[in-house]
């Protein structure tokens, strides 16, 4: 049997990789796919918490955030396309039109 | 070493390394494959954890539909031209940085309390049901309020990513 805070110090791990990429990368597009694994460091944590409780709780709540995830994807890569036409560029820092 | 612990590392490596891999490649494409590693690892620890169904919903949807329309939207917009500029913005070391303090606060906390777990482990329930049966269940009794607010967030997501990628506002 596993110890419950390995599968925390994991989700902490894919946490962090996660928000490094957010601050980190200049692509949009890489911007959104650490969200994604930010996301998947937050299900690890409620799946690993449900089994540890021998609950199922944290598993449906596993499943709102999938979702979220898949309404975040959908907005965000419209967000994406729209931005492409207008700024041709994908650049995170470029994009600076409300920056004074 | 036993089989569930090998398998757990294995699982846990996979996982890390793709992350990793995910924010370090130019290629975008790269980046989506890579991802798509870590999140079939992800699913891995699901299984280990019972999680059966959240299994299935972790590959159907996640690496069927979503990185499906990640890589779709890659495609359409690839640029040449971003594989050859700098893939890391100014304040890339500060960032890095804190993040590694961030992890250094998470992880100490979790070593030093990680033994307080032991304690706590809930008596194993009688297996009477599935995973599935329990997570329906749950889903449609308890969280019904959820489920609709989650439909109904599923819609507006919908219209806004038409209406985000349509040619011209009207």
């Amino acid at each position: 049997m596993i110890p419950t805070h390995y599968y925390l110090l994991l989700g902490t791990g894919l946490f962090v990789i996660g928000v490094i990429g957010v601050m980190t990368r200049r692509n949009i597009l890489i911007i959104l796919m650490s969200i994604e694994l930010i996301l998947n460091a937050v299900n690890i944590n409620l799946v690993a918490l449900s089994g540890h409780f021998r609950a199922v709780d944290g598993q449906v709540f596993a499943i709102f955030v999938i979702t979220d995830a898949a309404a975040e994807a959908a907005v965000g890569l419209g967000l994406i396309i729209a931005l492409f036409r207008n700024k041709e560029t994908l650049n995170a820092d470029e994009i600076d039109l409300l920056k004074w | 070493m036993m089989l569930p612990e090998i398998t757990f590392f294995i699982l846990s490596a996979t996982a890390l390394i793709g992350g990793i891999l995910v924010i370090t490649r130019r290629n975008a494409v790269h980046s989506v494959i890579w991802l798509i590693v870590t999140l079939f690892a992800v699913g891995g620890i699901f299984l280990m954890q019972r999680a059966e169904f959240l299994f299935a919903v972790q590959i159907i949807l996640y690496v069927g539909g979503i990185m499906v329309l990640f890589l779709f939207v890659v495609m359409l917009i690839n640029l040449d031209l971003s594989v050859k500029q700098a893939q890391f913005n100014r304040q890339w070391l500060l960032a890095v940085f804190t993040a590694l303090v961030l992890m250094g606060g998470l992880v100490y906390v979790l070593y030093k309390g990680g033994d307080s777990f032991a304690l706590a482990t809930a008596p194993l329930a009688a297996a009477s049901q599935g995973n599935t049966q329990r997570v329906g269940t749950a889903l449609y009794q308890d969280y019904m309020l959820a489920v609709e607010i989650a439909s109904l967030l599923l819609l507006v997501a919908m219209v806004g990513a038409v209406i985000m990628a349509k040619r011209k506002f009207e």
